[in-house]
């Protein structure tokens, strides 16, 4: 979006809208990040179908797969690396890993008490 | 043949339940051919197609999502009073255990997912754009495809009653008891495809607004120039945003258990039933804050306008908006202390709960510093701020006492819980929202709303909530427990149940009321001509009511907070009249048919599923998918209106 006016300062109409033209998203780089989340899905499918491994390095190895999974999507569609926005974008990026972690460990610590009554 | 019918009569359609199916049926029915013959006879079709279905237009989206928002209070209520007929008396008939489950469970989904939040919505549609100084939202077309997915996603919810059977393991649905080998039924897998498809349109929503929000102010409306309003909605979004994938995932793993054999939630092969716990209520909570933060808007909109001051406070205000954002997202597990997780988790959830109730004092300080001295005018919205207060307030004591983790294993799913979230949910997201109506219903509709009428239904409605609440905390602390269908004579919860269904009946007249004074208040209520029918401060009372379809034939140039009040203080209400020569053409987006048919297959498609009949299903995904295809190889979607056209529309407003 940081390429947009706002809809006020182009003193336009509704809605910010169909500018992308000049920068450049290479079709390519989609079909990658999208190849890329294929395989990764695949993996993490694969491992909990065929149970190659034992639980808790099952969990580890899932939570990796999954940060993987963020990047691609962060690198590949929405180019955090590229924007000059303004600030809240870095803003809403961080809050957004404030709540997944949140959400994922305190997830884990809550329900370590099931392996403790099972 | 006749058998055939028969047991298609008894499996889909309930007609072995007896007559009061039957009679909803007829009603149904009657009614459809109502609304038919009615557009038929006045030959409207083409007039609900051009000006409504099809609409992109945020004030239009905005007056729907208040129909239905109003149309699912009465059926939520209704379910209510049906609730409390039961419990009126010890040993009662009316409903049996089967029915009872049903109904409450329906009457919390429709009363959170179906009537809160079509709610805020209305009034995020029809108040941020205008207050911001926009055209329109960011997305219309996006916005337009989120209010179909809401109202078939309700539509599907609400059909259960009459084709298949209602869903009935409560609003939260928590597995083991929603799995398929306890609840075989359709009614649960309506439930999951309900919501589903409404929360789609939420988190479209959620993502609309915070766009619109951040790139469409008018120029000069710096973040903290923006109205209390407009910041509310703005911290519900980025709660909707960080919160509802969570109800997503959750939901989408437990139709997976129903319908393709997984073991998410199941105790066997390796699921866990307190996982579907965890995940709901890492949403649930959130949504409650989702529901009422916009409400604390309306107050402070409404405050500052009715005692013609300033926001006590602004600052703080608005940090307190974040702060509770922020916090209510670490609190979830308050709403299962019981399950075991052991005091280390038990204390820190317990902590931050009580936490979030210190950025709410502080608002209600404000507000309540905001009135002092001020020349307050007694208005219906100003009305139900002030009832606002003290019932939030004892919502809040009690949601405080429920935060002491070791005492919540005393009161946890006992009426006392019922009575504090029904006193916060009511007392905040009700009285917010219906304030938030009075309000802004002029620049809805270009009339007010009765005041006398508007009074009946106020004393009805408050003296009847307190009449029912009150009693529940005492019941709950006598150990009345919740979704009980029946209980014996002799526990001495008598009295105070006979007395809860009287006000529960006294809050339903209420209701009658508020329709009442709409339906007087079409013909004969007090018709706003200055567009500023309450001396208001922020810049949509700077619009005709209600407002052309551009909003803004000049977009204003932001200098102060409260810039309109102002400006009419100092005279220079004139700078917000649009000047002839700095009139452009404008670019407004066009209206589709898309976004209502994709709600359409939306809605074949969660049939299907339902039912599993999964050709059904298919055809319904096919057609979504076409039209998200169609919407891609759709090229002129805006459409450009000449300067002359708004000029000439002006002029017949009398601003030129
Ligand atoms: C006329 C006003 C209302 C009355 C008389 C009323 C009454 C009731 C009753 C009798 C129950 C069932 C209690 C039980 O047996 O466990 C209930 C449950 C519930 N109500 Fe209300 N209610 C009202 C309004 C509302 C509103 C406005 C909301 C939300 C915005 C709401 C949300 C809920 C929820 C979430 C449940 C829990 C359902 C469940 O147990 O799954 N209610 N209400
Ligand atoms: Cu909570």
């Amino acid at each position: 979006m940081a390429t947009h006016e706002t809809g006020a300062a182009s003193g336009s109409g509704a809605a910010p809208r169909h500018a992308h033209s000049g920068d450049g998203h290479s079709a390519g780089k989609y079909v990658l990040g999208y190849v890329a989340s294929l395989v990764l899905t695949a993996i993490a499918f694969g491992l909990a179908f065929t149970h190659t491994l034992t639980p808790s390095p099952l969990v580890l190895v899932l939570l990796v797969l999954a940060g993987f999974q963020i990047l691609v999507q962060l690198f590949f569609f929405m180019h955090v690396t590229e924007g000059n926005g303004p600030a809240f974008h870095s803003v809403a990026i961080l809050l957004g890993f404030v709540f997944t972690f949140a959400v994922v460990l305190m997830s884990m610590w809550i329900m370590t008490f099931s392996s403790q009554v099972a | 043949m006749s058998e055939t019918l028969r047991n298609f009569a008894n499996t889909y359609l309930m007609w072995n339940e007896g007559p009061l199916i039957w009679g909803s049926d007829v009603l149904i029915l009657l009614t459809i051919i109502g609304i038919v013959g009615v557009l038929t006879y006045f030959k409207k079709w083409r007039w609900l197609w051009d000006e409504w279905l099809t609409t992109v237009d945020h004030k239009r989206i905005g007056i729907m999502y208040l129909i239905a928002a109003l149309l699912m209070l009465f059926r939520g209520g209704v379910d209510a009073e049906l609730l409390r007929t039961q419990l009126a008396i010890p040993g009662n008939h009316f409903l049996d255990a089967a029915h009872y489950d049903q109904i409450f469970t329906t009457h919390g989904t429709i009363m959170i997912l179906f009537m809160a939040m079509p709610f805020i919505f209305a009034l995020f549609n029809i108040v941020v754009p205008l207050q911001i100084g926009a055209r329109d939202v960011a997305f219309p077309y996006l916005n337009a495809v989120s209010f179909w997915l809401f109202f078939f996603g309700a539509l599907l919810f609400n059909i259960s009653f009459v084709f298949g059977g209602s869903p009935d393991a409560g609003w939260v649905s928590y597995p083991p008891l929603s799995e398929l080998g306890f609840d075989p039924g359709p009614g649960e897998n309506y439930y999951l495809l309900g919501i589903q498809i409404s929360g789609i349109g939420s988190i479209a929503t959620g993502i609309n607004f915070l766009a619109t929000i951040l790139k469409m102010r008018a120029p000069g409306m710096s973040l903290m120039r923006m109205p209390l309003f407009t910041w509310s909605v703005l911290g519900a979004c980025i709660m909707i945003i960080f919160a509802f994938p969570a109800l997503t995932v959750a939901l989408a793993l437990l139709l997976l258990d129903r319908v393709a054999g997984t073991h998410f939630f199941t105790m066997l092969h390796g699921g866990n039933p307190a996982m579907f716990v965890n995940l709901f209520w890492i949403w649930g909570h959130p949504e409650v804050y989702i529901v009422v933060l916009p409400a604390f808007g309306v107050f402070s909109e409404v405050v500052a306008t009715f005692a013609r001051k300033r926001i006590f406070g602004y600052a703080s205000m608005v940090s307190s908006l974040i702060l509770i954002s922020v916090i209510s997202y670490f609190v979830w597990v308050h709403h299962f202390f019981t399950m075991g997780a052991g005091p280390d988790v038990n204390t820190f959830f317990a902590i931050a709960s009580m936490a979030v109730g210190i950025p709410t004092g502080v608002k209600v300080f404000n507000w309540l510093f905001t009135m002092w001295r001020g020349r307050i005018r007694l208005s219906l919205p100003m009305m139900w701020t002030l009832a606002f207060i003290p019932t939030f307030a004892i919502g809040g004591a009690t949601g405080v006492m429920l935060a002491v983790a070791p005492a919540d294993y005393q009161y946890h799913n006992s009426y006392f819980l019922i009575a504090h979230f029904h006193q916060t949910l009511i007392g905040g997201v009700v009285f917010g929202m219906l304030a938030g109506m009075y309000y802004w219903w002029p620049k809805m509709f270009g009339f007010k709303l009765d005041e006398r009428l508007g009074r009946w239904a106020f004393w009805f409605f408050n003296i009847g909530f307190y009449i029912c609440f009150m009693p529940q905390y005492a019941l709950g602390l006598m150990g009345m427990q919740r979704r009980m269908y029946v209980y014996p004579a002799d526990m001495g919860w008598n009295t105070l149940n006979l007395v809860s269904t009287i006000g529960a009946y006294l809050m339903g007249i209420g209701f009658l009321f508020i329709v009442a004074q709409v339906v007087y208040s079409i013909r004969h209520g007090e018709r706003d001509l200055t567009g500023d029918p309450w001396d208001g401060r922020t810049l949509e009372w700077s619009l005709p009511s209600p407002a052309p379809h551009y909003n803004f034939a000049v977009i204003p140039v932001v200098t102060d907070r409260d810039m309109w009040w102002i400006l009419k203080r100092e005279g220079r209400e004139e700078e917000l009249m649009p000047r002839p020569e700095e009139v452009k053409d404008i670019h407004m987006p066009k209206n589709s048919g898309v976004p209502f048919l994709m709600g359409v297959c939306f809605f074949v498609g969660g049939f299907g599923v339902v039912f599993n009949w999964w050709w059904l299903a298919v055809a319904g995904l096919a057609g979504v998918l076409l039209s998200l295809l169609s919407r891609s190889f759709q090229y002129e979607e805006e459409y450009s209106l000449p300067a002359e056209k708004v000029i000439e529309t002006e002029i017949s407003l009398g601003r030129l």
